[in-house]
């Protein structure tokens, strides 16, 4: 087949488009061809027009604050490229958001790993970033990238910070000694019944049902003994929270004495004097959190705002801002005494000390088992 | 010989009354058209859908009894609160038109100040009321009458409580407009004639005033049946409504073909209550209402 002009600059913009080129060489390929053809592309007056703003949703309160100051703000100050935000409490909520939307209304999400990024795999909304246009990603841990490559070779996310949701305790209704020796089982401890909460979301159960049944939680045998235990929980339960700020509320003010909670958000409260304690027992549920560039995204603006996230001053700046340890790797960057007090902070740099989310394991069951669980969570 | 318009021509009428037909068209039956549509396509994975036409939803919708059994609890609870409403509302509704206090349109502005501030914030505010750590609790255990806190959140009653606090206004300006509409000289008629006030009021006002309490009833329950917000800020898992099993299967399942099949039920439902009733009081006392 004979390349025409409009071909081959049709092609030159599917490279863009899939981040092969930067934005610069990119325009400067169109231009020069347009100038020389007086060729007229429908994309050339978009293109050409400077992006002056990147869209970024995260999940809001102490974590994107952090995110916010010290990230974004002064990204802006030196790019003059301005980071408008959004918050969603669910990453269901947002994908149905994205579905909704035209391709480029979303641009970065801050996702919920891997299992989250199969869902944004399979409704097509990945995008396909350029490493080299990030070179900060040279240090970030190789064994929280390796699952995003699993999936996808060319990577839409990058991992940006990691976690865990251990068992938070009211310290002045139950004692650390209480709390390390009953462990997971403090959440199915029926003194506490009424004033038990928990994270209302299928994976945190099931994978803390598993625990209670002593099954691996990326190999579940008994899923009746699960749904049981999942059972349990919710009779003990007085609320299951949908947001980090619902769960600081819960604690702070004394409804729930004990819940399944999210390291950093914990820390935060601790941080704020609240007599809040925190264990994550064996086996404890760990994620890790990405920088997800949406399909339709302004590529070389995002990337270069992920690179600056990335910046080993800016990111230790977010982590000690967030109380989640970032994603670089501390046998190559040196992290301060303060991450490496966080709760889930892997000094070895192989996470081998976190137990993680099968991801193929769990997307395969993941439909059925959230209709199950929400069900359940409403009395069935 | 063309035919020239007047001012009460039928072709003005509709050109006038165009713009709303299409703008109904557009954000009304567009859409539930296509919620009819995402009825029968068919759920890949979460998020993916396909439209190969199936009826898998509707039957899963109509062989399980879950759904029923939540669509009853729906109607149950819509039904309580609209009563409730009711028989809270009329006394105020009543007092408001019954007083001789000369600035009338203070009480009315009353009843529209909460209008001012987020459906939201009131709903969370309850929290700080009714919480372990709420006002209530706080005094009653100060005050030494009680020794544990009361359960008070999270549970049905604190639902109910909710959309009574959002809802009364409704009722009440419902009936406050059909008391309102009724001629006093009845009133005065019927007292000549030797009602006692209590007679007067059981004869004449109270039937009188009944399409309002209706209209009411009705804005109530459908409010209340439709609601989301109220249940899932005061209320636990077990307490969800119809409108939260929707939006968990949209956003919580990103299943569409059934998320859209429950909302067109809830559609359906609700419409056919606003349909009896259209059919046995009519509209205009609702728009009365509203119209304040």
């Amino acid at each position: 087949m004979k390349l025409n002009n409009s071909k081959r600059l049709e092609r030159l913009h599917d490279r863009y488009q899939n981040g092969d080129l930067s934005r610069r060489t990119f325009l400067t390929l169109t231009a020069a061809a347009a100038a020389a053809a007086g060729l007229d592309m429908p994309w050339m007056r978009q293109a050409l027009a400077a992006v002056e703003e990147v869209r970024f949703d995260g999940w809001g309160g102490t974590v994107q604050d952090a995110i916010d100051k010290y990230a974004f703000q002064p990204y802006t100050a030196k790019t003059k490229l301005k980071v408008v935000q959004g918050t969603f409490g669910d990453e269901d909520e947002i994908i149905t958001k994205i579905k909704t939307s035209k391709p480029g209304d979303y641009q970065v999400i801050h996702s919920s790993g891997v299992n989250y990024y199969i869902k944004y795999v399979n409704a097509g909304l990945t995008s396909e970033i350029n490493e080299a246009n990030i070179p900060n990603m040279v240090n970030v841990l190789q064994p929280m990238i390796e699952p995003f490559r699993k999936l996808t070779p060319k990577l839409s996310a990058v991992p940006y910070d990691y976690g865990t949701t251990g068992i938070a305790y009211n310290t002045k209704v139950i004692s650390p000694e209480e709390a390390k020796e009953k462990g997971a089982a403090l959440l199915l401890d029926k003194k506490y019944a009424g004033k038990v909460g928990g994270y209302s979301d299928m994976t945190t159960r099931v994978w803390y049902a598993a625990l209670a049944t002593g099954q691996d939680p990326n190999n579940l045998k008994d899923m009746d003994a699960i749904w049981a235990k999942v059972r349990e929980t919710r009779d003990l339960a007085k609320k299951f929270w949908s947001s980090g700020a619902e769960l600081m509320d819960l604690l702070s003010k004394g409804e729930i004495v004990v819940t399944d909670a999210w390291s950093g958000r914990v820390a935060a409260l601790q941080d704020q004097g609240a007599p809040i304690g925190y264990l994550d027992p064996a086996g404890s549920y760990a994620w890790m959190e990405d920088m997800l560039i949406l399909k339709g995204s302004p590529m070389a603006e995002c990337e270069e705002l992920i690179n600056f996230m990335l910046d080993p001053a800016t990111s230790i700046a977010v982590a000690e801002g967030q109380s989640y340890p970032p994603s670089l790797d501390p046998t190559k960057v040196k992290l301060t005494e303060k991450i490496e007090k966080l709760p889930a902070f892997d000094k070895s740099g192989t996470m081998k000390a976190l137990t993680f989310a099968d991801p193929v394991y769990w997307a395969t069951n993941e439909d059925a088992w959230t209709k199950q669980w929400n069900r359940i969570s409403k009395g069935a | 010989m063309k035919r020239r318009w007047t001012l009460y021509d039928p072709r003005l009428a509709w050109m006038l009354v165009a713009p709303v037909f299409l703008l109904l068209i557009f954000f009304l039956v567009l859409p539930i058209a296509v919620m009819t549509a995402y009825t029968f396509f068919t759920f890949v994975t979460a998020g993916v859908e396909t439209s190969a036409l199936t009826t898998a939803n509707w039957h899963e919708f109509f062989t399980d009894s879950y759904y029923s059994g939540f669509l009853v609890k729906t109607l149950r609870v819509g039904a309580m609160t609209a009563v409730l409403c009711g028989v809270l509302g009329y006394f105020p509704a009543y007092f408001i038109w019954a007083t001789t206090f000369k600035h009338k349109w203070l009480l009315l502005l009353l009843l529209i100040v909460p209008f001012w501030i987020s459906f939201t914030i009131r709903t969370f505010s309850w929290i700080n009321i009714l919480g372990e750590q709420g006002v209530i609790n706080v005094a009653l255990l100060k005050l030494g009458i009680i020794n544990e806190p009361l359960p008070m959140l999270y549970n049905e009653g604190a639902v109910i409580l909710g959309m009574l606090h959002f809802l009364l206004p409704y009722m009440i300006l419902n009936v406050y407009v059909s008391l309102e509409s009724i001629d006093r000289t009845l009133i005065a008629a019927a007292r000549s004639m030797g009602c006692t006030s209590a007679q007067a009021f059981r004869e004449v006002t109270l039937p009188l005033s009944l399409p309002g309490l209706a209209a009411g009833l009705l804005l109530c329950f459908v409010l209340a049946a439709g609601s989301y917000v109220t249940p899932q800020l005061l209320g636990s898992g077990r307490d969800a409504l119809f409108g939260n099993l929707i939006y968990d299967t949209i956003m919580g399942e990103l299943n569409w073909p059934m998320g859209a099949t429950l909302s067109i039920v809830l559609f359906v439902v609700l419409g056919f209550f606003a349909a009896v009733y259209t059919r046995y009081m009519g509209m205009s006392q609702i728009v009365k209402g509203l119209a304040g």
